[in-house]
């Protein structure tokens, strides 16, 4: 509880900070991606897609982890906080999913000549974005506030089965996507390339951040609106 | 050298369009939760003032609304 708190006092104070970090770390990630990194020698420049494209893949994939382990931590202890955070994380992982598939459809044009394929590792990326996209309705739609944390609570845990099918598609399908690159073992994309990478990766955080603090702020005034009405 | 990076050997509309969207998302996004949290802060800002002096009173030994009450600016004097 007193964590809650801490992340109460923080929510209010962080953002302009997180803002500014943002802002810096993009403009880095942005120069190094566009004018500094490398092109790859069978890619050529359409490599560079790659720098928006997987840290929004992978932004989104954390944010619904958290999102899915948050909902079975308040089944568990029962915190309402839980849910809160929750709630505020899903925006930013829908924003990272939606950016994920648009961009990875503009790559695929000039890489396998088409944008759209129904590939193992596309779709099930496409179905997480239907996960996100039930997940914030359900808040929404339902008014009933025990219907709604069951039924969100339920969404996210049935989308973190999709998770292991997400990362293990390249491996258990032929797919036209590539197999991952960087493992916990190593990486087979050089340095030059996985600077910027992480830069942007870590612009990509700092925002699904300050969106999360400011969804956070959002939620608690309007529960504390809500407290207002019954005195 | 300025040309180079628009046209990015054939792929800069690819390239662009990648960081464009990204772009136009993060903004759209941002002031889609910013609006939303002034309409809140207001919504807070009109129900405070309604309070009696008693009722402030106790909504200040209140931790959270102690931090709204600085994040929203508000001061009742």
């Amino acid at each position: 509880m007193k964590l809650i708190l801490k992340i109460n006092k923080i929510s209010f104070k962080a953002q302009k900070y997180i803002f500014f970090l943002f802002i810096v770390v993009l403009s880095i990630g942005v120069v190094e991606a566009l004018i500094l990194s490398p092109s790859d020698y069978k890619q050529s420049d359409s490599v560079r897609i790659m720098y928006v494209h997987v840290p929004s893949a992978w932004t989104s994939i954390g944010i619904f982890s958290v999102i899915a382990i948050l909902s079975l931590g308040n089944l568990v202890f029962k915190n309402k906080y839980f849910l809160t955070i929750a709630k505020s994380l899903a925006p930013s992982g829908l924003i990272f999913n939606i950016i994920a598939l648009v961009t990875g459809s503009i790559w695929g044009k000039p890489t396998w000549g088409t944008w759209w394929a129904w590939d193992a590792r596309i779709t099930s990326m496409l179905v997480l974005c239907i996960f996100y996209i039930l997940y914030i309705l359900s808040w929404r739609v339902f008014e009933n506030k025990e219907s709604v944390k069951k039924i969100t609570s339920l969404i996210s845990i049935l989308g973190l089965i999709n998770l292991p099918i997400i990362k293990f598609s390249v491996e258990w399908w032929a797919t036209l996507h590539q197999p991952a690159s960087i493992k916990l073992s190593g990486s087979s994309i050089h340095s030059s390339m996985l600077l910027p990478l992480f830069v942007m990766t870590a612009a990509f955080v700092l925002f699904s951040i300050l969106i999360f603090l400011m969804k956070y702020n959002t939620e608690l005034i309007k529960i504390k609106n809500k407290g207002l009405d019954r005195i | 050298m300025i040309n180079e990076i628009f046209s990015m050997n054939g792929y800069g509309l690819y390239v662009w369009a990648s960081f464009i969207f990204t772009i136009i998302c993060f903004v759209g996004l941002y002031f889609q939760i910013k609006l939303q949290l002034k309409k809140e802060q207001e919504k807070f800002k009109i129900k405070y003032f309604d309070l009696t002096k008693e009722e402030t009173e106790t909504l200040k030994k209140q931790e959270t609304y102690r931090e709204i009450l600085a994040f929203t600016n508000i001061s009742k004097i």
